[in-house]
Formats: C-alpha cells, sequence, structure tokens
C-alpha cells in the first residue's frame, strides 16, 4: 500500500494503527450480531409479504391463524396507529411518519413486492410460516408502474391518490408520481452557453441497487406487563430505533430501551426501522420476547435500496478547458414513497467545481418498488456519474488530460457552490494534484488497457453527540459513545482520547452504551462519527481531565489552576504552585473516595462545522472485446481525509467505497420482471464484487486538517463511492471507444454496444 | 415439523435399496452442497436421506488400461489433486475444480453435480466432450448411458426409481489428446455459467482427428454438438473450421432470456468460447501445457 505506517508527527497516538478494540471477538466468532441474541421463551416473529407490485387490500382474515396451535400473536396495520403528515430525520433522509407506518405495515394499499401486510409469532418458525400460509388476504391487483420515466408519464397509475407534486412551476393541477420539484441555480446559464466553445449534452441512467450489507435486518423485542420494552437490534442508530418505535407505537422514549449489537454492515440502509416496531407489537400482544430475522430475499425485496435514476446534462466550456455553464436534471426514484435522495445528487453534481453559471433541477419520483433508503453519499454517486462522464468527453474533445482539465475547474476555498454555501478549507485541488503525482498516474497505462479518471464530492455532517469517559479504580479509562461502530470508529475514538488523556491506547477501552445509559446520538451516518462523536468523546475527556487536575489540585492543597496535565499525569503547573512529585492516573484514580469520589467526564453537543471532502479515483482496465467483460487492473483512490486518526481504517473506507462503486459501475442492478417483481433478489443474481475480481485498491491520503476540529477529522466514509461510477465509464470509453450512458456495464450490455458499433467503425 | 430420516448406506447395493424403500421421497446425499441449500429454500422435502459417502467404490478413483472411473461421490478437492487424471483430463478436472470455492470443494461431487440435472452444472459439458459413461446401480441390476444421455431437463434425470449413479467412467485416450473447459461468468468466482463448453481433441500432426463438443447453459440439457465436433474432425483447426465449429455451437443454441443473460448474448458467447477452449484443447494435445480461464 502507498501509505507509510508511520505515525503523524504532531502526534503520539493519532496515525497509529493499533488493532481494533472489536477485532478479536470478530475473527473468533464471539461477537454478538442481532441475529446471535435470545432470551427463554422467546417467539418466532415473521412477516407476510405482498406477491403484487401495486394492489388494494380489501380484506385481510387472520382468523385461521390466530387459530393454529403454537400461533400467540397476529398483528396488521390495525395495530398500528395512524400517524401525522410530519416529516422527521432518518439518518441522511427525510422520512414522512405517516409513510413509515404505511411502509413498515401496508394499510389502504400494498405498494411494492415484498411489502409487509401482517406478522405472526409463534412458538417456532415451521409454524410461524405455517400461520402465514392461513393468512387470507384479499387484494384487488392494480397496475403498476416500476420505471422513473413511465411514473412520470401523465398517464401513468397513480401510487398515491392525492400526492400533488411539491415545488412544481406552476402550482400541480393533479395528482402525480412526481411528489416534489426541486431547483438550485447560480448565474446565467444562458448567457454561459452562448459564449461557450464547446457544449455537450448527453442523457444518463442508472438503475437501483442495494447497499448489500451481509448480515440481514434482525432484531429481538420484549415487551414487559408494566409497559417496557427492550428491543435488540442491528441498526446504525439505536436511538432512532427508540424514537421510530415510540411514534409508531404511541409510547415514551424512556420506556423504551434499545442496545445495538454489533453490525455487519449497514451503508446508510440500517438508519430506518423494519422489523422493529412489529416485534415490539408482536411482544405486547403476546406477553414474550419475539425475535425477527429477514431472509436475504427479504432484504433485497423489502429493506434499502439505493435509488437509480434519468439524468440529463449539459455542460459548456471554453477551448481552454474552462467550464462556464453546467445544468443537470436528476428524476429519481423514490421508491414507493416520497423521499429519494435528489437533494444531495443536485447539490453534489457540480460541487467540485468552480462555476460562475449552475442550473440544476430535481425530481422526486415514486414508483412501485421499495422505498429507497440511505446509500452512503445519498444520491451523489449517480449525479456525479453523469456530470464526471461528460467531463471526460469534454476532455476528450478538448484534447486535455482529465486531471488537468479538474484542475481548471476546481473548487477552492472561497468557491460559491449552486446551492448557496461558500467552501472554507478544502482539498480538491490537493487531491487532484495527490492523484496526478500517484505513482499509478505516473505509471503508463499497460497495454491493452485504458484509464478512466473521475472526481466526487460530499458535504458529510455534525449533528447530535453525547459522550462519557469514566475512570476505574485502577486508573484505566472506559469511553462510553452511542454510535454503533461500523467502520472501526471505536478504534478512532479511544486513539483521539488516549492523545487528550496522554496514556497508551490499551488502557482505553471504547464501548457503546445502550440508548438508556448515555445521552442522545444521531445515527452512524454522514461519515460523522470520528467527526462528531470524536468531539464529543475529546471534549468528555477534557472534562475528566479537568476533574483529575481539581483532585491533585485537593491532594496537594493548591488551586486547580495550578495544575496541569501532561503524558497521563497531573504536575505542578509552575515552581511557584510548589514542589510536588506528579500524580498519574492511577495514583489519582486509587484515592478518589478521598477527594471527591467517581473520576467522570461527559460531553453532550451539536456538532456544526463538517469539513467537506473530496476524491479523486484512477482506474485502469481491459475490455474483452469478444464478451463485455471488464478486467479491472489497477485502481487507485486519492481523498482528502483531514486528519487519518488510525490510518488503516481510513484506507479501509476508501477501498470499500470503490469496490461497492465498482460493483454500481459493473454488475450491480435491481431487475424486475414484467409483473413488477424482482427477479434477482439474492447474492447470485445481484453481483457485488467478489474478492477475486478487483486487485487491491491502492490509496493515497491526503491530509488537509478540518479546521473545526481539535485534531482536524473530516468525515471519509462516503466520498470514496461517488467516484468509481464515472471513473470506470470514462475507462471503458477510453478502452473501447464506445461511451456507455447506461449503468451498469454488464458484460451482455457491453458486448451488445461493442457488436453495435463494430460495423460503424469499421465504415470510418 | 416433518421429521427426516438419515441413513448412512454401506454398499451400493444397500443405497440403491434404501431409495427404492423411500418410495420417491428418498434422497441421495453426496457433498450436500445443493441439497442442503435447497432443503432450506423449502425447495424440496426428503423423507429419507441416504448419505453415500461411506461406500468405497463411490468415493474413489481408478485407472484400468487408461480408463478412469470416478466415484460418484468424490469430493472435487479429490480430483483435483489426483495428477495422473489431471495429466490424462485437464478439461474434466478444471471443469470439476470450478465448482464453487475451496470450501464447496472439498464437498462437491461431480455426481451431485450431474444429478442435480442443472443445465449450467459446471462439469458436464466437459464430461460430455470426454465421452464418459455414467454407471448406475438400480435395486437388482447395473446399467450404463452416456452422459449426454443422463438428464431430461432442467432438475430432471432419467433415472428410474430406486437407482442411482454409481460412479463416472472417461475412456482410455489416444496419445496427442487434449481437452479444455471455459465457462462465461459475470465475476472471476462464485457465479453461475452463463454458457460453459468443454471440447476434447485428439491431433495427428498438425490434424485434428476426432473432437467432441459439449455445451451448456444455453438449452434445457447440457448438449453434445455433434455439428461443432465435424466441422472440427478432419480439419487443421483453421479459421474455416473454427468458424463453422463456432457457428454451430451457436446455432445449437436454446436459451433464455433472463437476468443471467440475453439470448443474443448467449449464442453469441458459445461461439466465442468454443474457439477459446479449442485452442487450448488443442495446445494441450500437442503438449503446450496451458492454463484456462
Ligand atoms: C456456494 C456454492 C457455489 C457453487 N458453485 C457452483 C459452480 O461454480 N458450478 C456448479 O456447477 N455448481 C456450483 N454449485 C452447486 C453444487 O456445489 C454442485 O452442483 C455440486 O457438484 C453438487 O455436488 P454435491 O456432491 O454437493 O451434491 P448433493 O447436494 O449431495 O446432491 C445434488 C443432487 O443430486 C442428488 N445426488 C447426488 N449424488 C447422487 C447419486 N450418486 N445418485 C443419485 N442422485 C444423487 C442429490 O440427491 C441431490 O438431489 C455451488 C454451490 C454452492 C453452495
Amino acid at each position: 500500500m502507498s501509505n507509510p505506517p508511520t505515525n503523524n508527527p504532531k502526534y503520539k497516538w493519532i496515525g497509529t494503527r493499533p488493532d481494533r478494540p472489536d477485532g478479536a471477538d470478530k475473527v473468533t466468532g464471539r461477537a454478538r450480531f442481532a441475529a446471535d441474541f435470545n432470551l427463554a421463551g422467546q417467539l418466532i416473529g415473521k412477516v407476510l409479504r405482498s406477491p403484487h407490485a401495486h394492489a388494494r387490500i380489501k380484506s385481510i382474515d387472520t382468523s385461521k391463524a390466530e387459530a393454529l396451535a403454537g400461533v400467540k400473536a397476529v398483528v396488521t396495520s390495525r395495530d398500528f396507529p395512524e400517524q401525522p403528515d410530519v416529516i422527521v430525520p432518518a439518518g441522511e433522509m427525510q422520512v414522512n411518519l405517516r409513510d413509515v407506518t404505511r411502509n413498515i405495515m401496508a394499510r389502504e394499499k400494498v405498494l411494492y413486492e415484498g411489502h409487509a401486510v401482517a406478522a405472526v409469532a409463534a412458538t417456532n418458525e415451521a409454524i410461524a410460516k405455517q400461520a402465514l400460509a392461513l393468512i387470507k388476504v384479499n387484494y384487488e391487483v392494480l397496475p403498476h408502474v416500476i420505471d422513473v420515466a413511465a411514473a412520470m408519464k401523465p398517464n401513468a397509475p397513480l401510487l398515491h391518490e392525492h400526492l400533488m407534486t411539491e415545488g412544481a412551476k406552476p402550482a400541480a393541477a393533479r395528482p402525480s408520481n412526481i411528489a416534489k420539484r426541486i431547483e438550485f441555480a447560480k448565474g446565467d446559464t444562458a448567457a454561459g452557453f452562448a459564449k461557450a466553445d464547446v457544449v455537450i449534452e448527453r442523457d444518463y441512467t442508472t438503475q437501483a441497487v442495494h447497499q448489500g450489507y451481509i448480515e440481514p435486518h434482525a432484531t429481538l423485542a420484549s415487551a414487559s406487563e408494566d409497559g417496557q420494552v427492550q428491543i435488540w437490534s442491528t441498526t446504525q442508530g439505536h436511538f432512532q430505533v427508540r424514537g421510530f418505535c415510540a411514534r409508531l407505537l404511541n409510547m415514551e422514549t424512556s420506556q423504551i430501551r434499545v442496545t445495538p449489537s454489533e453490525i455487519g454492515g449497514g451503508f446508510g440502509g440500517k438508519t430506518v426501522v423494519y422489523l422493529e416496531p412489529l416485534a415490539v407489537r408482536l411482544s405486547q400482544k403476546s406477553g414474550k420476547p419475539v425475535k425477527m430475522t429477514m431472509s436475504r430475499d427479504d432484504v433485497f425485496r423489502a429493506s434499502g435500496p439505493a435509488p437509480g435514476a434519468d439524468v440529463h446534462v449539459k455542460i459548456g466550456a471554453m477551448k481552454d478547458g474552462r467550464i462556464v455553464a453546467a445544468e443537470c436534471t436528476v428524476a429519481m426514484q423514490a421508491g414507493a414513497f416520497p423521499g429519494s435522495p435528489v437533494g444531495p445528487a443536485c447539490m453534489c453534481s457540480y460541487a467540485c467545481y468552480d462555476i460562475d453559471n449552475v442550473f440544476i433541477v430535481g425530481y422526486d419520483v415514486v414508483s412501485n418498488r421499495p422505498k429507497v433508503a440511505a446509500y452512503r453519499a445519498p444520491g451523489a454517486p449517480i449525479s456525479s456519474f453523469a456530470v464526471e462522464s461528460t467531463i471526460d468527453l469534454l476532455a476528450q474533445q478538448l484534447k486535455m488530460d482529465p486531471i488537468d482539465l479538474r484542475l481548471k475547474n476546481a473548487a477552492a476555498k472561497g468557491t460559491k457552490t449552486a446551492y448557496g454555501v461558500t467552501f472554507g478549507t478544502i482539498g480538491m485541488v490537493e487531491t487532484l494534484e495527490a492523484a496526478k503525482n500517484s505513482p499509478h498516474y505516473k505509471t503508463p497505462v499497460k497495454p491493452g488497457f485504458a484509464r478512466g479518471v473521475a472526481a466526487g464530492f460530499w458535504f458529510n455532517v455534525g449533528a447530535d453527540s453525547s459522550a462519557a469517559a469514566h475512570v476505574g479504580e485502577d486508573g484505566t479509562v472506559t469511553v462510553i459513545s452511542g454510535n454503533p461502530d461500523i467502520g472501526g470508529s471505536r478504534a478512532s475514538l479511544a486513539l483521539m482520547a488516549a492523545e487528550e488523556l496522554g496514556i497508551d491506547y490499551d488502557k482505553i477501552r471504547p464501548v457503546i452504551a445502550d440508548t438508556a445509559s448515555i445521552g442522545f446520538n444521531f445515527v452512524t451516518g454522514g461519515s460523522r462519527v470520528t467527526f462528531a462523536t470524536g468531539l464529543a468523546v475529546v471534549n468528555s475527556v477534557r472534562d475528566l481531565i479537568r476533574d483529575l487536575k481539581g483532585r491533585a489540585a485537593k491532594t496537594w492543597g493548591v488551586d486547580p489552576e495550578g495544575v496541569i496535565w501532561e503524558n497521563g499525569m497531573a504536575k505542578p503547573a509552575g515552581s511557584n504552585v510548589g514542589t510536588f512529585e506528579p500524580l498519574t492516573i492511577a495514583q489519582l484514580a486509587a484515592t478518589a473516595g478521598k477527594t471527591g469520589g467517581p473520576i467522570n467526564g461527559h460531553a453532550q453537543l451539536n456538532v456544526t462545522g463538517a469539513g467537506p471532502g473530496f476524491g479523486v479515483h484512477i482506474c485502469d482496465l481491459a475490455v474483452d472485446a469478444d464478451t463485455g467483460i471488464v478486467t479491472v487492473g489497477r485502481y487507485t483512490a486519492a481523498q482528502d481525509v483531514g486528519t487519518a486518526i488510525h490510518p488503516s481504517y481510513v484506507e479501509g473506507q476508501l477501498q470499500g467505497g470503490a469496490v461497492q462503486g465498482i460493483g454500481w459501475a459493473l454488475n450491480e442492478e435491481y431487475i424486475y420482471n414484467a409483473q413488477g417483481r424482482l427477479a434477482n433478489p439474492g447474492f447470485l443474481d445481484y453481483r457485488i464484487p467478489v474478492a477475486s475480481d478487483l486487485p487491491m485498491i491502492e490509496t493515497v491520503l491526503v491530509e488537509v486538517p478540518n479546521p473545526t476540529h481539535p485534531y482536524g477529522v473530516r468525515g471519509v466514509g462516503e466520498v470514496p463511492i461517488i467516484p468509481p461510477l464515472a471513473a470506470v465509464a470514462n475507462a471503458v470509453a477510453r478502452s473501447t471507444g464506445i461511451r456507455m450512458y447506461d449503468l451498469p456495464l454488464s458484460p451482455p450490455k457491453l458486448s451488445a454496444a461493442l457488436d453495435a458499433a463494430r460495423p460503424l467503425m469499421a465504415a470510418e | 415439523m416433518t421429521d427426516i430420516l438419515y441413513k448412512v448406506a454401506k454398499t451400493v447395493r444397500e443405497a440403491a435399496s434404501l431409495m427404492a424403500a423411500a418410495k420417491g421421497k428418498g434422497r441421495i446425499l453426496a457433498g450436500g452442497t445443493d441439497l442442503l441449500v435447497q432443503m432450506k429454500a423449502g425447495m424440496v422435502a426428503p423423507g429419507t436421506i441416504i448419505d453415500v459417502k461411506k461406500i468405497p467404490e463411490m468415493v474413489s478413483i481408478t485407472e484400468t488400461k487408461g480408463s478412469y472411473r470416478i466415484g460418484a461421490a468424490t469430493p472435487a478437492a479429490v480430483i483435483g489433486e489426483h495428477k495422473k487424471l489431471k495429466k490424462a483430463w485437464p478439461g474434466v478436472v478444471e471443469a470439476i475444480n470450478l465448482i464453487g470455492s475451496t470450501q464447496v470443494q472439498g464437498r462437491a461431487s461431480a455426481g451431485g453435480n450431474l444429478c442435480n440435472a442443472s443445465p449450467a452444472a459446471d462439469s458436464v459439458p466437459a464430461l460430455v466432450a470426454a465421452g464418459a459413461i455414467v454407471t448406475i446401480q438400480g435395486p437388482k441390476t447395473r446399467r450404463t448411458v452416456p452422459v449426454e444421455k443422463f438428464t431430461s431437463g432442467p432438475g430432471k434425470t432419467t433415472l428410474k426409481a430406486g437407482e442411482i449413479v454409481v460412479s463416472l467412467t472417461l475412456p482410455a485416450r489416444p496419445k496427442a489428446s487434449g481437452d479444455a473447459y471455459l465457462r462465461l461468468i459475470p465475476r472471476t468466482e462464485m457465479d453461475i455459467a452463463v454458457v460453459g463448453v468443454g471440447v476434447s481433441l485428439t491431433m495427428k500432426g498438425d490434424t485434428c482427428v476426432s473432437a467432441r463438443v459439449g455445451l451448456g447453459a444455453v438449452a434445457p440439457t447440457v448438449l453434445l454438438v455433434e455439428a461443432a465436433a465435424k466441422a472440427l474432425t478432419g480439419s487443421k483447426l483453421d479459421a474455416t473450421a473454427l468458424d463453422a465449429a463456432a457457428n454451430a455451437c451457436s446455432a445449437a443454441c436454446r436459451p433464455i432470456d433472463d437476468k443471467r443473460g440475453t439470448i443474443r448474448y448467449r449464442t453469441k458467447i458459445a461461439g466465442v468460447l468454443l474457439r477459446r477452449a479449442t485452442a487450448i484443447a488443442a495446445d494441450r494435445a500437442r503438449g503446450i501445457s496451458k492454463q484456462g480461464h
């Protein structure tokens, strides 16, 4: 790998690569994922799902299922109260509670194949399955619509009979499947295009893809007679599980305690609830704990995915490469309910560049697909694929190096984005330069291979975090936070705590507390944990140090201001304070009873100032002209990462994001049959890359510290999934001479395009 | 819950009688890499499972005068480690070794691959090209059948009640023979063939004196493509012969349009793989060793 294992020279612990605190349990199989939780007397819950893409529910008869021996509870939408039409945040997305209750359990209609219509709890799985077969649902099957373009047509089947397009100009007169129209404008694109030497205009499509986490959704819920509820669940936000369950079940948050399991991947897809409210209701009705797990088939049909979209791009530039006008229209799948990530898709489309005239329009479109969920940098990879492909066309037309063209237009400090924000300290230029100077880019392309380049931008977020630091009686420290660890965050939090405290990393044990044991935390999402929860941890440790200094002051009989903290010890601030032997954290812990009792620190804050991140990826690949199979030979991801607290886990994020993006580009797609049923709900036919498909992904960490964070942290987890789609497509275009506008670039599709172009090329 | 009877057979005859006694609800368990997956998915619900891995004849490889008999339940990993077999039939062995991953290889068998009767089974086109003979044991008698006549449709075999597959026999080879198997999958591993082609050749100098071609995943059963073999036989494997053989493969396809590939794509790839597999088989026949895909 290209990054040296050396420490960051400024720090003792930050920049080192110790083993993660959860590593041993994970490699030995001891770690407990959600399906590993069991309680005595638990029932097994199962969901009955719609076989239809779109149908009215005329009646549901559960009497036979309820009568089956071993069945302890059955629920349908009748068991969940109606919800108001209000929008609440769910991770990086916004959801409407009225829709959420309909998504977890269909009410008037089923809106996609796999939509939940009833659930049962029984003494074992076989009985639960039998019970599902005994539930009689009377459906009136309705015409369905799967694709965005079809769903936007005036005569398309309507999913929601009263949905009027928000933000339409002029105001919508009639209901449609277009939930929302949004617009971002800067300058005057007409004037920009008028003076441009070159104008390139193209249409692109991408398909729905799944986050593909290896651990399926699973939960265990136990409701007590006194109204308390405990939930164990695999989630990116146990506080959100608590919040959603409280709202959906009309409960108080303090009555619900949620413990997150170790998490087998989420990528944004575990920021919403599916099973938890059902398990709680089944447990309340049966008086027993209820365990529910999704099959892989359920995961594909009824959770996630990320949307597909139709994107139109028009870019105008001067001969020297300066982009003078840029437009983009994104029509994005929301799934069955409004709320696609079309907003961020629009905002990110041109955020890498400093362009005077920009006009962006987005449409949020419902169709008979599962409701989309967040997936790493929601929306951004899609608009970026279209924009970065068009910029590559521009580079080809102007015969410019693709990195030089981007450098000519790169956003920098002071650049005003089309969505209104003016950038502070950012690293787009540095990242482009790092990519250009990378060993990969400096090496000539191997014969038979071709090279593609693309860039990407993501905001990153801050939001609410709480943390605490407790000193044990032996002077070791527990750092408590409330964000499920999906990318090695516990290691990073412990490293920052070690740096602050001046004690060894292995004297610190980071744990993730349940909802009743630490203050509120927003989800693990938006690349926020190492940044925002990291800041809460740093502040909690600073609070702890203040307490420790006070204990030393008390011991020595001096003012607290007379004590400093250095290398894990309290020391007198100067000779004027007096001469005292330094007191270690262990010594202070041993006498804590005499100096004021337990020594703890805590912090809670709403974190702002998240630093945006930029990535530039380089992809060398070969195309087998006869089969259309793409072989990636070399791949490098460069990114401004703020400060790499634990470089291995930063590299891991870059590599994982790149691999998911390459899968999105090459083979992943939701395939629907004529009945609107998903044809590939499994990992055999929904093809994520396997290890042997790809070379080791090289990384270049560009450290442009975020000035708002004490250690310069920026989020790093989302940016790397943005550039690969276009990096791959651009390399394919340069390899074959054929530009592919529709993802994925699967072998049959690429082979057909190559064959179609062959006679044309021969004629030229 | 339904009970399943699990029986371990010690002899081939015993296994066949147990199958007969199970009256259509019996299933042979070889590696179980298809059977257990299908049971979990609720696709099959056997009344009796008959484990044949303790029957020596079914888990061993023997050679008689250049002909190899492979026990139907012999794990793929054992087959891959048999040096002489690999030298004689590199295409058959590479096809069997393509099944699944290292873990799957420890269990999966060629007999199971054949009896599962998937049109995309990887070992079968290579076995068809090799001219393998299937030995079948019924409750009373043994019989043999050429491998290309063994399956009758997706998931369907020509086994009669109480019959099981005992072994696969590969004929003795003339000198200057070689075989190869290539499959196309969109990924590099853990995938299912969109097309699979097995080719077996015998050369005399530059001339191909005999050829067999097996074609998988493009029709309800794996096909023996005699027209392709005919185009190769007697030729110097020149462009005209290869074109004709590739076209014969494409013409033999009766594929479906599905999530795994279009009709157009499968038909085209059948020809592409025929050319590539023929080249490898010919090199092997001439003693130029080459790895497949
Ligand atoms: C992860 C994974 C990857 C895979 N990859 C591939 C692949 O790349 N290519 C491929 O072709 N397949 C693949 N498979 C499918 C499977 O591994 C193969 O078909 C394998 O050869 C089956 O062999 P087995 O011994 O495990 O069969 P089993 O599962 O034991 O048996 C399969 C079927 O044949 C019957 N049967 C077995 N032996 C006999 C016998 N002697 N007589 C009568 N009936 C019998 C069984 O009752 C059962 O119905 C994969 C499977 C998995 C789980």
